[in-house]
């Protein structure tokens, strides 16, 4: 590329043509109509002019259209905003690597939902191999060792479960939130490591669906993952802050 | 026709190896039940129905007895012989009532002696019987509509998924999907049942990824596929799983509900789910027994071991999970047409002449098991997003299972990983299908492969790698080789896992006539 562009639209064969395509279903009957109500929502997203290249019945009730069409708007580069994670997505071959450069061992995570909490759905899709959202979980991982201690884990057989294992990562997870227990049960369980390990407490993550990820220093811990977290985030925030705690550059 | 020529006395070595591995296993089995056992006894017997007035919501009453009987003198002996003396000696009319009188604290169960014991022992296999007759009946019906109706024009069966977590939706989606031309639906469960120590209580309309299964969910989704096989004049299949800690509960409610095929492994449970070994053991061998008393087939899990470990690399460890699969299955009653043994299509498409490997692990499948009905399973971890890459792929995967004679082909979806299907993604992959049965149906008739060319050379090192492995498990010992991380680089010792305490050593006494019937009849 030679001089850095400001404004840019979509390329189909011809620079600035700003052709696009796109399929979708209407809930109408197959026909005329239904092509001119496919006409109608690619007019309203943009494209002009559109094509209704293809269409065909699904059912009775069903159409399937795919439209190509030339969109009117542009791009501004200069908008563009995106938030930067502050640390990369690894791929669990990356995780295994860059874990052996640092820690020289495997990791050890404790897991389990605590408090009265009996629901490991949270916990399991991150911790399970089978994993969630198409990624696997954290005992897939060559360098990590799991211990998943389940549901209704108490806060001191945490902690003691957190010695005996040497835990580097202690990642707990609450679903239940009536009377904010899940903001409570994590305060006292960062409580306690910081009474019974003090710095040399293990890192704190606590994840579940009514988390927010601004409410780490609130609750005493390192990180808080909310809704939607894939085991890969969590792996990879894990090689992050083992890199930090080793002062070594990501 | 046979075209890898593979050497017979390989062949009867690796069966002969799985019996091997497997024996210690059954034995084990054999000397233990579960509370899930017990549970699924007592559902045979009769009982249904939950206590809403719990404090921890719906607990079906099975569990309540259960538990109680546990607490008040074990369940070594079984629970049938404290349970129908209690119901004999308070004078109740179904176990359901016990069930309320247990809940009210008005019941202490003991085993029973002389007079008391045979009476229960009697009354019990009665009831069971009448279980079972049900189960009878349910196959008797489904070959009768099989014949009304017809089975599907081709082979492979075409087997689609629908997964909304409510029942009524699952079943707007199930009938479409039968009349574009699935034969074969399955109604995924909600993310974590596997986990649950109980099976929930009636329709269910809030599931997470899937439709909780429940009696109730099953008869609903029977009925209206048996209004949609009418209509389409082919008798469209109804899958479930009987999985995770209430495998045994949920094979007799599939009996029970005339379910016709059920995802039912020997050991993905305690794998991927990190249940107790000798708990799936148990549980699954009498899943099995139901299954084969059902006439269900059952359809086993050897894709995941290919999602978690390279298809290349762990090729001979699916075809040794099939050999010990095959054999627990045969062990447990179920003959080979009810053995729907698991593969699928998950070599990196980067890989060269990926496509020439996958005919031969699918091409070994089939001659190793000729009368099975083996389930073809499409890529998942290659599927990048990039849906057009994706739906080649899913191409490709339909041609190989045309290719190699499968038997149930599960329609791949060009949003695996993405999305959840959208109605035309579906429409989609069963239009890729289409094409490639109608354009390729019946070109295995001309695939004879060279007989030294890749396919078939790859075909032999892959059974003399399993061979090897199976060797190994059976100097190690199968619990042993679970333990130490063999399968799917999981390590699963045989005393830790999820639901080991609900396993108990069998009393000499030990009574449980759902056992003894299928026992009997194989």
């Amino acid at each position: 590329m030679t001089d850095a562009k400001r404004y840019v639209r979509p390329y189909g064969d011809t620079t600035g043509d700003g052709m696009i395509q796109t399929s979708f279903t209407l809930p109408i009957p197959f026909g005329p109509k239904a092509d001119g109500a496919a006409l109608q929502l690619a007019n309203k997203m943009g494209m002009d002019p559109a094509m209704v290249v293809h269409s065909n019945p699904i059912g009775d009730d069903f159409t399937f259209f795919v439209v190509y069409g030339s969109v009117k708007h542009l791009v501004d580069l200069d908008e563009v905003r995106v938030v930067e994670r502050e640390y990369p997505l690894l791929s669990p071959a990356e995780v295994n690597s860059a874990l052996k450069k640092v820690l020289r061992r495997k990791l050890v995570v404790v897991g389990g939902c605590i408090g009265t909490d009996a629901h490991t759905v949270g916990i399991d899709a991150i911790l399970n191999i089978k994993g969630f959202a198409g990624e696997k979980g954290l005992e897939y991982y060559r360098e990590l060792k799991v211990v998943n201690l389940g549901a209704q884990v108490s806060v001191p057989e945490l902690v003691r479960s957190a010695r005996t294992e040497k835990a580097d990562a202690v990642l707990i997870s609450q679903v239940v939130t009536q009377r904010d227990a899940h903001i409570l049960n994590t305060q006292e369980m960062s409580a306690a490591f910081r009474e019974a390990m003090g710095d040399r407490r293990p890192l704190l993550v606590a994840g579940g669906p009514r988390f927010d990820p601004l409410m780490a220093g609130e609750l005493g811990v390192d990180r808080v993952f909310s809704r939607g977290t894939t085991p890969g985030e969590v792996a990879s925030y894990l090689v992050h802050a083992m890199q930090e705690k080793k002062g070594v550059a990501a | 026709m046979a075209l890898l020529d593979l050497d017979p006395k390989v062949v009867a070595t690796a069966r002969k190896l799985a019996a091997r591995a497997a024996e210690p296993v059954v034995s084990l089995a054999k000397a233990h039940t579960t509370v899930a056992v017990e549970r699924a006894t007592l559902r045979l017997a009769g009982i249904t129905g939950a206590d809403s007035t719990h404090r921890a919501g719906d607990v079906p009453w099975v569990n309540r007895v259960i538990d109680t009987v546990r607490e008040q003198c074990g369940l070594e002996h079984g629970v049938v012989l404290p349970a129908f003396h209690a119901l004999r000696e308070h004078n109740l009319g179904t176990l359901t009532e016990l069930a309320e009188a247990t809940a009210a604290g008005q019941i202490q169960f003991r085993i029973p002696t002389g007079k008391d014991l045979t009476a229960a022992r009697k009354a019990s296999t009665s009831a069971v019987s009448k279980g079972l007759r049900a189960v009878d009946r349910n196959r008797a019906q489904r070959d009768k509509l099989i014949t009304k109706w017809g089975d599907p024009a081709q082979r492979p069966w075409i087997y689609l998924i629908v997964a909304t977590g409510d029942i009524d939706e699952d079943v707007i989606q199930a009938q479409n999907a039968a009349r574009a031309g699935a034969d074969i639906i399955a109604v995924i469960r909600s993310t974590g049942q596997s986990l649950l120590d109980y099976v929930p209580e009636g329709a269910t309309h809030h599931g997470f990824a899937g439709t909780y299964a429940t009696q109730e969910n099953f008869r609903i989704m029977r009925a209206a596929l048996d209004d949609v096989s009418k209509e389409v004049g082919r008798y469209v299949r109804l899958t479930n799983y009987a999985s995770g800690l209430c495998m045994p509960e949920i094979a007799v409610l599939a009996g029970l509900q005339r379910l016709d095929m059920m995802l039912n492994d020997s050991m993905y449970g305690i794998l991927f789910r990190d249940i107790n070994p000798i708990r799936t053991f148990v549980d699954q061998r009498f899943s099995r027994q139901v299954h084969a008393r059902a006439g269900i087939i059952i359809n086993t899990g050897e894709d995941n071991y290919l999602t978690t470990a390279d298809a290349v690399d762990a090729a001979h460890t699916v075809t040794v999970s099939q050999l010990l699969n095959e054999h627990f299955a045969h062990e447990a009653g179920l003959p080979d047409h009810l053995l729907g043994l698991g593969h699928a299509f998950e070599i990196n498409p980067k890989v060269p002449d990926s496509f020439r490997l996958e005919l031969a692990h699918a091409l070994l499948a089939r001659e190793l098991f000729p009368d099975a009905p083996l389930k073809w399973m499409p890529p998942t971890k290659h599927m990048t997003g990039d849906v057009f890459d994706g739906y080649l792929l899913d191409g490709f995967f339909n041609l190989a299972g045309v290719l190699t004679g499968q038997s149930i082909l599960l329609v791949g979806m060009m949003t695996e990983a993405v999305v959840t299907p959208f109605l035309s993604d579906r429409d989609l992959a069963l239009k890729n299908v289409r094409y490639v049965l109608n354009a390729a149906g019946s070109l295995a008739e001309d695939f004879r492969p060279s007989p030294d060319g890749l396919i078939v050379k790859r075909a032999h090192q892959v059974l003399g790698e399993a061979v090897d492995l199976l060797e190994r498990i059976v100097d190690d010992g199968l619990l042993n080789a679970i333990a130490d991380g063999t399968f799917g680089l999981m390590k699963r010792p045989a005393d830790k896992g999820k639901g080991a305490d609900g396993v108990v050593e069998k009393a000499p006494e030990y009574f449980n006539p759902a056992s003894e019937m299928l026992e009997a009849a194989q």
